[in-house]
């Protein structure tokens, strides 16, 4: 799950960054109360889960009233990249000296926590790392200890070589921001950029922060952190019912059990010339309650002309799945046609319940999805 | 003959008496897996289907049947305790079915594996089947044969999807292994093909890959370097936005990188036939064999 700006702040103060204060405000009233709270001069930053914010227009400088309610009343309901700006963060200005980068994320060769550190900071550092990426510095990191002093120092002097102060500032952020990132069960934090002041004082100025949706058992908090309204309703509905959706924007819908066939099927509706409406991996349940949940989602994009299921009984049987899709689709009212494959354990079973219904049948994945290709014409 | 796994392998599953857990443990049994023991705390003295017996650690387990394998198929938020204590007991091959584990609780697990030497299989994956010798884990065995092929995949359903299509044509497997769609896993890519091409029995492997991470350009650089057997591909999710998890936590295009279209360049730059559809993996397998 991805946070907002302001959000991902809050965790950084919550473990010692120092990060300038500020408010997430959603209304230009709100705003320059809090501009005149903080003290001019402020910056006015839009909140979306989405970068290139500056560029798009989304970030201001404000020294006046004025320029907060212009700016306020601009980014507020902004577009940027499809995304609509609901809340601003308002946040004093700080004087900027130099810019840098720190970041963890999880390094899957390692299988341990990496820190990744730029005196390059402030742009957009995945062209960093593929343009110059010796500028990237990075750290892997031992969990058993934890970002050591000398590790963290020694990345602190090669950000800052000629300033001892600085070099000790960031080393004390990065392993707070270590700290941070274990204990809210991060996938990725990010301080891009850190900055220091002329005066040579440290700020985290921006944070990007990631949380893993399988740790939220242990963070009941952070769900109130879901921007419910920045995600897709369909998208929404499917996190509600426990499955595991992605919208896309094609007309065949697809229900299949299992991520791995899930991906394979909709890349095969993409090969034989059709367009995929959504990944959906229904997972190993036959109960129709899922089934319904799932036909519903699908069924609310209007897109969507024609359905197919793909389902490989392994360990589910195919029987149970054909009775739960038969009990679905009866307490439904679909206008829409299904075409059903079902392979694997008791798969004759299975086909000679919906021999008995409307529903269209394929023997392969391949033959399921020329069908629904056809059907959704 | 299979990787990982041999006539010396002895189960104790935990998380036995489940729903999942006594299902696939009835399965496994069935097959002729030496499942032992089990284990559920709290639940020492029971017998699961009234044979075997089940206790309340993994070190009884250890001590009364000299297990070496744990199959876990305890809840999310048990399973990496499970992991250690299994490591910890002197398990020397431990495969997490459990899907969901947080990601940070792995990654604290890994060094403790590997300063015991124990292998861990997982999390969030359907586990081993080595025909005629072992099944550990939730691979239906109606679907495998034994024979010369070796098979390891990120994913679950896909894999049966493969090994029903090479055991219809014939191509029985040495081991069908699924090593989970998780960013952090213990055994991976590499691990596997490195068994494979070591496995005097696997003549030839496939492997089946899906977006996220670059684990399948590791791979093939070092089939590139260093196998000589047969090798196909598949790649999963070529019409993946970036950006959106798949299913799967590890199964993400992010930052442009972790596509499919990069991992197919990068296995065809290595002589490694890429099978455009599920259908076209046994064809392409076929094809290089003959040669």
């Amino acid at each position: 799950m991805n946070i907002h700006e302001y959000q991902g702040k809050d965790i950084f103060t919550g473990f010692g960054l120092p990060v300038p204060g500020g408010s997430a405000v959603q209304t230009v009233e709100d705003a320059v109360a809090s501009a005149k709270e903080y003290g001019l001069p402020v910056m006015v930053k839009s909140q979306v889960l989405i970068g290139g914010r500056g560029k798009a227009g989304g970030v201001k400088f404000c020294e006046t009233v004025e320029d907060v309610k212009k700016n306020a009343t601009n980014i507020l309901g902004m577009d940027i990249k499809g995304h609509t700006v609901r809340t601003v963060l308002i946040t004093p200005a700080v004087d900027i000296d130099t810019e840098l980068y720190i970041g963890m994320l999880i390094d899957r060769n390692t299988k341990r926590v990496m820190l990744m550190a730029s005196a390059e900071g402030g742009i957009d550092i995945e062209t960093v790392a593929k343009d110059t990426p010796e500028l990237i510095f990075k750290q892997i990191i031992d969990p058993r200890f934890g970002l050591l002093d000398h590790e963290a120092m020694e990345m602190g002097m090669r950000l800052c070589p000629d300033d001892i102060k600085r070099a000790r500032q960031l080393a004390s952020a990065m392993q707070k921001l270590y700290v941070a990132f274990i204990e809210s069960d991060a996938s990725m934090a990010e301080i891009n950029p850190w900055i220091f002041t002329p005066e040579g004082v440290g700020h985290a100025i921006d944070a990007k922060v990631s949380l893993d949706d399988n740790a939220m058992y242990r963070h009941p908090d952070y769900e109130a952190l879901r921007d419910l309204e920045a995600e897709d309703p369909s998208e929404r509905a499917a996190r509600e019912a426990g499955l595991s959706f992605v919208k896309l924007s094609g007309n065949v819908g697809c229900l299949v059990n299992g991520a791995g066939l899930a991906m394979a099927t909709m890349d095969l509706v993409k090969y034989y010339g059709g367009q995929p409406a959504n990944f959906l991996d229904i997972g190993g349940s036959s109960n129709p309650e899922k089934v319904v949940s799932a036909l519903n989602i699908i069924l609310a994009d209007k897109e969507v002309k024609a359905i197919l299921f793909n389902i490989f009984g392994g360990i589910t049987r195919c029987d149970d799945v054909a009775n739960g899709i038969i009990a679905a689709t009866n307490s439904m009212d679909i206008n829409v046609p299904i075409v059903v494959r079902l392979t694997g354990t008791n798969e004759a079973e299975g086909r000679a319940l919906l021999a008995k219904t409307d529903l269209g049948t394929a023997d392969t994945m391949d033959e399921v999805v020329k069908k629904a290709i056809e059907l959704a014409g | 003959m299979a990787i990982f796994v041999d006539d010396s392998t002895k189960v104790v599953v935990q998380g036995i008496t489940g729903r999942d857990g006594g299902f696939h443990s009835s399965e496994m049994l069935a097959y002729g897996t030496k499942v032992l023991a089990g284990v559920t705390p709290g639940r020492g003295g029971q017998k699961f289907q009234d044979t075997v017996p089940v206790y309340d650690t993994v070190k009884e387990a250890v001590t009364n049947h000299g297990v070496n394998t744990s199959v876990i198929f305890v809840p999310p938020f048990g399973a990496a305790g499970a992991i250690y204590e299994a490591a910890d007991a002197g398990c020397k091959l431990i495969v997490c079915i459990t899907e969901g584990v947080p990601t940070v609780d792995m990654v604290k697990v890994m060094p403790y594996l590997e300063e015991r030497g124990a292998r861990l299989i997982g999390p969030n994956c359907p586990g081993l089947l080595a025909p005629g010798i072992a099944k550990l884990g939730i691979l239906p065995t109606s679907i495998v044969k034994e024979g010369p092929v070796g098979l390891v995949s990120r994913s679950g359903t896909l894999t049966y999807e493969v090994v029903y299509q090479l055991s219809a044509a014939g191509l029985g497997q040495t081991t069908c292994l699924g090593i989970g769609g998780d960013p952090v896993i213990g055994t991976t890519f590499m691990d596997a093909i490195i068994a494979f091409n070591e496995d005097p029995k696997t003549e030839a492997f496939v492997m089946i890959g899906e977006i996220g991470g670059d684990a399948e350009e590791q791979a093939a650089e070092y089939i590139k370097a260093n196998v000589k057997k047969p090798v196909v591909s598949f790649i999963a999710g070529q019409t993946a936005p970036a950006g959106k998890k798949m299913g799967h936590a590890g199964a993400i295009v992010s930052g442009g990188s972790g596509t499919a279209a990069e991992k197919k360049k990068a296995l065809e730059a290595a002589g490694i036939p890429v099978a455009e559809r599920p259908m076209d993996i046994v064809p392409a397998l076929q094809e290089i064999w003959k040669k």
